[in-house]
């Protein structure tokens, strides 16, 4: 039986253990005097024959899941004959893809050596053992775990910590998947990082001046060594993220200011989702718009002032990012703006000041914190965002604080490093993790700083 | 036989409490009973009616306002007694769907008339809150922050004069003198409200309106507030409006009694607490409802 089947099954047990369990709770309860004679509510003794009768089974499930391929391959290849063995690790995935092949029939078993298709027919047999003793297991198992849910129900059993207790930990177990994947996710970029940091020293590269990833792949072709100096591409990241942080602060603290304070109630309920749109675009098209509108644009309004702007200029990339993030920086600003009490607003009213002043004297310094929180976040939104500059700020990785000029950044840099075909373990494909490692811990530390602010904010005013 | 039912009728009436209240609810006021009205009026208000959308929360109310004096507001809870007073410095103006018909004047001159300075009136008519809301500034700045918006000080040493009489004006000076520089939000409850004081009295108002300054107190902060209320009655014209009537009896020169946004009774402090003339009055004192 298939694994979804199974699991299937498995959920419609739990779900007759409920009833179930219920059923005898209430059973119980009756000659008692009713459900007020019983430890728990009966959803709760329902409950507990439920999680009895599920998780064990679904437990068994995943580990068996985990497991089931490699120890079947194993048992496999134990068993081909001699000639077909692998010798080492690349051959060993060859062998066993052709052999699973063979038997999905996939590939056909016409022309095949003997050996090939004997184990092809070895796998099938094993995989249907495999499939139908995990289906017995599994509805003994859950079965079992049933009837012990059930049975241990009596008026006196407490079944509610129980289940509370588990509901905490099935939470909890939640909780850290997320956690899990973000530290796989990081010690995965970390370990192809200090592979690459083999080949290239990490002096080299975080400080190197120049950035040429070209490596040559045979003896005799020409071409660099490659240099793997990260200096020009976190230049160009500042130097995108700068022009972008100069046009979205001012304008979406602006107009979060007027959303905020100013705006009769007809205007804010119209124009905040229109501004929040905004945040709706994919990057994709305002990658578009940057390349095809905004970049030849300013190519050519620079010509009429006798500029020379490059077709793709980090100007245009900046500016259009800056666009992206303008409704990001006024929703949180107009969030820390509404948050500042009303008392505070008629304090300074009261005083004689005007909207003005009180806006400037009053809120601004005291949403600040919360504000500076909201412009850091942006900030790292700016750095990691990577299909704008792919689009519209260029592959030349330049090391200039001009931003007519085109610029390369960090992220560009990846996607180059990581589309098309090459090998996985050359410097060229492995600087793409470092490069991320180091994104990430730059971003990561933007984070925590505005984490950091946006909390320190909170406690002002509780 | 008619002695007898109206008799009957009296007996019921008194025995049961919540037909003889909502009998005296039913008959209203007719016009507001007591000494409304002074001879050295600094605010005077007539016909006074202001509505929350179409909702009316004050109807008809006529007072006058003595120099010097202070005049507590009393009431239950909705009476309209702060939304009275926050009419006396047009705060309501900050509310979008507030109105306000009548006249209010302060020497004279109409508070609502269209080409009156709202900065310039707020400067005049200062005003403190329920809760103490200094600025997420220093003590100084808290203080210095109205003669700044006004320019009040040439110099900084101006400034350095008017922070520190404003200070000790509100009995505060003493406590922070060491530390001026320092957040006025680490202050303690009453020193926030007396910072919120001193700050209201830097720009030398007229009058001051207080709404319930006292009741996010403590007993011992309020009595340091009321103790500076009688000592800023010398200098200035006070508003206060309070649910604590101990307060009002303690504080106040003049008692105005307000009823589902009608004004009562208008009488000395002594007066309203002894011998009130109207029966809500006397009812709310003495506690039938509150």
């Amino acid at each position: 039986m298939q694994a979804t089947n199974i699991l299937i099954l498995i959920l419609g047990l739990g779900v007759l253990a409920f009833f179930l369990g219920r059923g005898r709770s209430l059973a119980l309860a009756k000659p008692l005097g009713g459900i007020r004679q019983l430890h728990s509510l009966p959803s709760y003794y329902g409950m507990h024959a439920a999680l009895w009768c599920a998780l064990p089974s679904l437990f068994l499930l995943c580990v068996w899941m985990l497991f089931d391929d490699s120890l079947i391959n194993r048992l496999v290849l134990d068993s081909v004959a001699a000639e077909i063995a692998p010798n080492d690790t690349a051959s060993y995935n060859l062998l066993i893809n052709k052999i699973s092949n063979l038997a999905d029939g996939i590939l056909p078993r016409k022309g095949e050596s003997a050996a090939l298709v004997a184990a092809a027919d070895h796998l099938v047999s094993l995989r249907i053992i495999s499939s139908w003793s995990l289906t017995a297991v599994l509805l003994t198992l859950s079965s079992l775990g049933l009837l012990w849910g059930w049975s241990r129900i009596s008026a006196s059993f407490r079944a509610r910590p129980v289940v509370e207790k588990v509901m905490q930990n099935i939470l909890l177990g939640c909780a850290c998947l997320a956690i899990f994947t973000t530290l796989g996710i990081v010690l995965s970029v970390l370990f192809e990082s200090i592979q690459f940091f083999r080949s290239v020293p990490i002096f080299d590269f975080v400080f190197g001046l120049e950035w040429s990833p070209q490596t040559a792949i045979r003896e005799d072709q020409v071409g660099s060594s490659g240099s793997f100096g990260a200096v020009p591409l976190f230049v160009g990241t500042l130097l995108v993220s700068a022009v972008a942080m100069v046009v979205a602060v001012p304008v979406g603290l602006m107009s979060a200011i007027y959303l905020a304070e100013y705006a009769s109630k007809t205007v804010r309920t119209y124009a905040k989702p229109a501004l929040e749109i905004l945040a709706g675009i994919p990057t994709v098209v305002y990658g578009f718009f940057a390349a095809l509108t905004v970049a030849p644009f300013l190519r050519d309004l620079g010509a009429s002032f006798g500029l020379s702007v490059s077709s793709e200029s980090a100007l245009a990339a900046g500016g259009v990012m800056g666009v992206m993030i303008i409704p990001f920086i006024s929703s949180l600003a107009d969030d820390v703006i509404t948050a500042v009490p009303q008392s505070m607003r008629d304090g300074s009213l009261a005083m004689g000041a005007t909207k003005s002043e009180t806006v400037r004297r009053v809120i601004i310094p005291a949403a600040l914190p919360g504000i500076v929180g909201g412009v850091m976040l942006a900030i790292s939104r700016a750095i990691g965002e990577t299909m704008i500059v792919v689009m519209a700020a260029g592959m030349a990785a330049k090391l200039t604080a001009n931003p007519l000029e085109s610029v390369t950044t960090v992220t560009v840099q990846i996607v180059t490093l990581l589309t098309g075909d090459q090998e996985f373990d050359s410097p060229k494909t492995l600087a793409a993790f470092a490069l991320g490692l180091m994104l990430f811990t730059v971003t990561l530390l933007l984070n925590i700083f505005a984490l950091h602010i946006v909390k320190k904010y909170r406690e002002q005013y509780d | 036989m008619t002695q007898l039912a109206s008799a009957d009728k009296k007996k019921r009436a008194n025995t049961a409490k919540p037909t003889a209240m909502k009998s005296l609810e039913v008959e209203g006021h007719e016009a507001t009973v007591g000494k409304v009205f002074t001879d050295n009026p600094k605010m005077t208000m007539r016909n006074v009616n202001v509505y929350y959308d179409d909702k009316q929360a004050i109807h008809d109310v006529s007072i006058d306002i003595a120099k010097n004096e202070v005049i507590a507001m009393i009431g239950p809870s909705g009476c309209g007694k702060s939304t009275f007073l926050r009419s006396l410095n047009r705060m309501n103006d900050t509310v979008d769907i507030c109105r306000v018909e009548g006249d209010i004047l302060m020497d004279g001159e109409n508070l609502y008339a269209p080409k009156l300075d709202v900065v310039e009136l707020r400067a005049r008519v200062g005003m403190v809150f329920q809760k103490p809301n200094p600025f997420p500034k220093s003590i100084y700045e808290n203080v210095a922050y109205g003669p700044k918006i006004h320019g009040l000080a040439d110099t900084r040493v101006d400034l350095d004069e008017i922070v520190e009489n404003s200070l000790r004006k509100a009995s505060l000076w003493e406590e922070v003198k060491e530390r001026l520089h320092q957040g006025g939000t680490g202050l303690s409850g009453g020193q926030q409200q007396r910072l919120c004081i001193a700050r209201a009295i830097a720009v030398s108002p007229e009058v001051i309106l207080m709404d319930e300054p006292c009741s996010a107190l403590d007993p011992i902060a309020t009595a340091k507030i009321e103790e500076l209320i009688e000592e800023l009655s010398e200098n200035f014209t006070i508003a206060i409006v309070t649910h604590s009537m101990q307060q009002a009896a303690r504080v106040s020169h003049r008692t105005a009694y307000f009823h589902l946004g009608k004004l009562i009774e208008v009488n000395p402090t002594e007066q309203v607490f002894t011998m009130p003339e109207h029966p809500l009055t006397e009812a709310y004192i003495t506690g039938r409802f509150g």
